[in-house]
């Protein structure tokens, strides 16, 4: 009974940054129509950039405590990392979106601009692994056989809140509604005085900018950081995203814990090669019974 | 204005193909190490040592063979820690920079593969730092400087069972990584043949893994006396802190493939206390291995690791096979063939990592060492194994 409990424990860690990046995958997908393939990647210069922050402040220049550390990098990351995903939309998305570019191409841009994100960074840093210095004291309790460290319940609740917070944004604001009505029609909603491009850039600050405290928080809980740390993961939250039913953002939170579930819970059972065939299987039945995703919807209503 | 830039053209033009004219009294040397990817530090470990022998040779007037000095040419090639492309770089060697003989790959899981290629091609090929014995299994063109796993598993086996006093073990294991399959294989049959008692979980990972809770709670589940992980270096740093935060609070025994000084820094201070096989402990080092070791410390400002020493003594090994062969051919085939007669003709080498017998495969029979992990973060020899 321990060994199931502190393995779904395990699995709503890892879940947790599935769904975290899945988030900012469907949000832009379900405003744009985009599929933004340097997401992944935006979430490695996260954790790149909470290092140097973090680094910076509990440095001698500042000096600050640890605990005081945290608490001014979790802004400044989320800050600094919507702005890479700001400017990758700046000069990557918009000028093909302007010249009415297939969306085939804006993918492939966005492929490219991943790959540059993470080949810079190889060419900047060097290719050596850099370690994330720890900066809230680590507690670990026991609770009758089952072991949890404040660090992971810290990760688990922040994905709830993002989500819960995004649900909000889109579904109860004026902002939100806006993006939605971009996901409806994006020729006709100009035309009633929406800014669109503002609208969109918002969408790059959120989806960018939960990026940033997903990598901060993925730098804290796996302190080694380096250049291709996004792929992988990336890569597997999209497809978690779709699953959810790329768009929706409930979707996007199941979708993600249920991929971190299935992960830990194959390779707690049978040997670690098997995990991604099953895990991937699963989905590919899921797809197979529903191909819209869990939360999707057939029609292009989508968000 | 123009001019000018014509003549620069012209004059470069010159030097490039001039370069070929001085080429015929250089041995040109390839190296197949990983500069990117997985294990950085291992490939930049590796061309500080070349770098430094390189000097040395070339400093004083180059390699003398057959009554005649000829300079060292060295060709670093990046295999990014990966399988495939240590067999591109050992081909692009070979067939585009023509090298007469290869240094690397160093660990085996490209080493396996990068080994084939050297052997199919017919060109000698020294691996520095692999362990799994299909690097140089009936391949007539592949040596080595490193022991084995068939060595290295026991020698571990014995040190944990005596230290920790332990029964059971748990092992965990990278299943991509030739080197760490293996010597998970070996590690196991040593400790079953001992007899104190089973190996309780024997869990494996993927190389790109970062997440280890699921196969960590199985093995503490399983309640081992102590967990063997022989991993590369930037995922022990990962695990050992992963599994104490699951609770678990008994020994860790790692392989050579830890015996990084990077281990310390990305792993901090849950690593210290661990003790792991190795091929040489810089700390208290005498005779000429401390020669080495101070003059890299002098030269880089960090003590070589076992990869680098281990380079040194293969590049130490190469030259001498070199010299075996008594001539060089302009022929790079013929080189090559000359080369591995005179590598196959060393019988024992002294190096900096030891001294050194070789068997009929190629392979050296020499002592391991077992060094333990410092609470200040360095590493402290414990004991020495011979076989």
């Amino acid at each position: 009974m321990d060994f199931i409990i502190q393995n779904i424990l395990n699995a709503l860690q890892w879940g947790s940054f599935y769904a975290l990046i899945a988030l900012g995958y469907t949000l832009v997908y379900g405003v744009l129509r985009l599929i933004n393939f340097a997401h992944g990647d935006i979430f490695m210069v996260g954790a790149y950039i909470s290092f140097f922050v973090a680094g910076f402040l509990i440095g001698p220049l500042a000096g600050l405590s640890p605990l005081m550390a945290f608490l001014i990098t979790v802004p400044l990351t989320m800050f600094l990392t919507s702005l890479v995903g700001v400017t990758l939309e700046r000069i990557a998305y918009r000028p093909l979106r302007r010249k009415g570019a297939h969306r085939l191409y804006v993918v492939i841009t966005a492929l490219m601009c991943g790959l540059i994100l993470e080949y810079s960074n190889l060419a900047v840093l060097g290719a050596s692994r850099l370690k994330f210095p720890e900066l809230i004291e680590k507690q670990i309790w026991n609770i009758g056989g089952i072991t949890l460290t404040n660090l992971k319940v810290m990760v688990i609740v922040a994905a709830i809140l993002v989500f819960l917070f995004l649900q909000w944004v889109v579904t109860r604001t004026r902002v939100g509604m806006a993006m939605r009505a971009i996901s409806y029609d994006k020729f006709a909603i100009p035309l009633m005085g929406i800014p669109v491009d503002q609208i969109i850039v918002v969408t790059f600050v959120l989806g960018s900018g939960f990026a940033g405290l997903a990598g901060l928080l993925f730098a804290m809980s796996y302190p080694v950081l380096e250049p291709f740390m996004g792929m992988l993961i990336g890569w597997k939250a999209f497809i978690a995203a779709v699953v959810g039913g790329i768009g929706d953002i409930k979707g996007a939170f199941v979708g993600g814990f249920l991929l971190g579930f299935i992960e830990v819970g194959v390779v707690s059972v049978f040997p670690s090669t098997y995990r991604d065939l099953f895990a991937f299987t699963i989905l590919l039945l899921i797809l197979w019974m529903k191909p819209t995703g869990l939360f999707g919807m057939p029609q292009s209503t989508k968000i | 204005m123009k001019r000018s830039i014509k003549n620069l053209l012209l004059v470069s033009l010159a030097l490039l193909l001039a370069v070929p004219a001085f080429a015929a009294d250089t041995i040109k040397i390839g190296f197949n190490i990983p500069l990117t990817g997985d294990i950085p530090e291992v490939g930049e470990g590796s061309k500080n040592a070349a770098e430094m022998y390189l000097a040395d040779i070339n400093g004083a007037g180059g390699l003398e063979v057959g009554g005649k000095k000829y300079m060292l040419e060295f060709i670093y090639m990046d295999n990014e820690a990966k399988a495939d492309s240590a067999v591109n770089a050992a081909l692009k060697l070979i067939e585009q920079e023509e090298v007469v003989a290869i240094i690397g790959p160093n660990s085996s899981k490209q080493a396996v593969p990068g080994g084939g290629t050297a052997n199919e091609n017919r060109v000698p090929m020294i691996s520095p730092w692999s362990t799994n014995p299909n690097t140089t299994l009936d391949r007539p063109w592949v040596f080595r400087a490193a022991f084995l796993d068939p060595f290295q598993g026991p020698v571990i086996a014995d040190f944990a069972a005596k230290k920790f006093g332990a029964k059971t073990a748990a092992v965990l294991f990278d299943v991509a990584n030739d080197y760490s399959v293996g010597l998970a294989e070996v590690f196991k049959a040593a400790w079953e043949a001992k007899g104190l008692g089973p190996v309780v979980a024997y869990e494996s990972n993927g190389t790109k893994d970062q997440d280890f809770s699921a196969q960590l709670t199985t093995i503490i589940a399983a309640k081992p006396d102590f967990i063997f992980v022989p991993e590369n270096y930037n995922q022990v740093a990962l695990i050992i802190p992963q599994a104490r935060d699951l609770g678990y609070k008994g020994p860790f025994m790692g392989s050579d493939s830890w015996g990084t000084p990077d281990l310390v820094k990305l792993c901090g201070e849950q690593c210290n206390g661990q003790y792991f096989s190795t091929h040489y402990a810089a700390a208290g080092a005498k005779g000429a291995t401390k020669v080495f070791i101070d003059r890299y410390m002098a030269k880089y400002g960090e003590e070589p690791a076992d990869y680098a020493a281990l380079t040194w003594d293969s590049i130490g090994l190469m030259v001498e096979g070199i010299k075996n062969a008594g001539m060089v051919d302009k022929n790079p085939r013929k080189m090559r063939q000359a080369i591995r007669d005179g590598l196959a003709a060393i019988k024992s080498f002294d190096g900096v990592t030891g001294s050194s017998k070789f068997n009929e495969q190629g392979d050296p029979i020499k002592c391991a060492v077992v060094v333990k992990i410092s609470d200040e973060g360095t590493f402290v020899f414990e004991e020495s194994v011979c076989p």
